[in-house]
């Protein structure tokens, strides 16, 4: 089988299918926000992968500089949506979304 | 086919099953183990586009330590996960549904669009030239440490505030639970240590403070 040379087209459907697979992760557990968190995660690492590529294949660093924050905002979003779970699970004994309704918005 | 071809295929291929597992394993721990594996190929992946910072980056940043936080917090909430799928099949054809069409459009995006010629030469801050010897990371350090500083430690603020936010909402003061208080421990007197009582023979003595119950 003779393949294509790999191009920006490959890394970019690489990026597109993860990220189609993050949103539906989130629509497919609707329950498990922790689930949910991960496919936030998968977004992101896939927005990541689409501003390397585009990086390599411009010859411009910034895009690398540019998913370097993107890399530090996806952590603390992380270390700040797990502590809120946590506190969540502390106080209702639960992590579903259902169980959410405490502000009846 | 390369052999660059032939990583890229095998850290694609790899990337994509394991994101799939992310979000069908029926075991949470399974699926932060899975998404570690994501992570790993897109750090080949970084590699093959010649972003070795950022893949080692990704390694330590996401597998060292956002992968375990999601593993420690998976751990140890007492859920009962299968309960948490209740619907998985119900919400399937939604989710069908919209990631079909988002996933349409990216590939609309991405079949039909190109780079104009003429973009690919201004680029904002170029790779250095192979034959001077730079490597990526001194690149991206010159660039991040200069250029873009503020933006640098606005990440480092950021970082900052995730902490202390993380911390401020899981820090819990128990009440029942006895502390040392080492300035009431120092600003005891032997007034307020100690008390000489006169017992008289045949009585019992209430210390002050305390009631007979």
């Amino acid at each position: 089988m003779e393949l294509a040379a790999v191009g920006l087209g490959h890394y970019l459907t690489v990026a597109a299918i993860l990220f189609t697979l993050g949103i539906f992760g989130i629509f497919l557990n609707r329950k498990n926000v922790i689930i949910m968190l991960m496919s936030i995660e998968l977004m992101l690492l896939s927005v990541n992968i689409n501003l390397v590529a585009f990086s390599h294949f411009l010859s411009d660093l910034v895009g690398q500089v540019f998913t370097l924050f993107v890399l530090t905002v996806a952590a603390a979003e992380a270390a700040i949506g797990l502590a809120i779970v946590v506190v969540f699970f502390r106080n209702r004994g639960s992590i579903a979304v259902d169980d959410v309704n405490m502000m009846k918005g | 086919m390369g052999v660059s071809a032939f990583f890229f295929y095998v850290f694609a291929i790899m990337s994509v099953f394991a994101g799939a597992m992310v979000i069908i394993a029926k075991n949470p721990v399974h699926a932060v183990l899975f998404l570690i594996l994501v992570f790993f190929n897109a750090a080949g992946l970084f590699i093959l586009l010649g972003a070795e910072f950022l893949a080692m980056v990704l390694v330590i940043v996401y597998v060292g330590a956002v992968a375990v936080l999601f593993l420690f917090v998976v751990m140890m909430l007492d859920v009962d996960f299968a309960a948490l799928r209740a619907g998985f099949i119900r919400n399937a054809p939604l989710a069908a549904l919209v990631g079909g069409i988002v996933l349409v459009e990216l590939v609309m995006v991405v079949g039909f669009a190109y780079i104009q010629p003429e973009v690919a030469g201004v680029a904002a801050a170029p790779f250095p030239s192979l034959g001077s010897g730079i490597t990526n990371t001194e690149a991206l350090g010159r660039l991040i440490y200069t250029r873009y500083v503020f933006f640098f430690q606005g990440a480092g603020l950021i970082l900052l505030l995730a902490m202390i936010g993380a911390i401020v909402l899981t820090l819990r003061h128990k009440p029942g639970v006895k502390r040392q208080s080492i300035a009431a421990q120092n600003a005891r007197t032997v007034q307020t240590a100690i008390e000489i009582v006169k017992v008289e023979p045949g009585q019992a003595i209430v210390p002050s403070g305390e009631t007979r119950g």
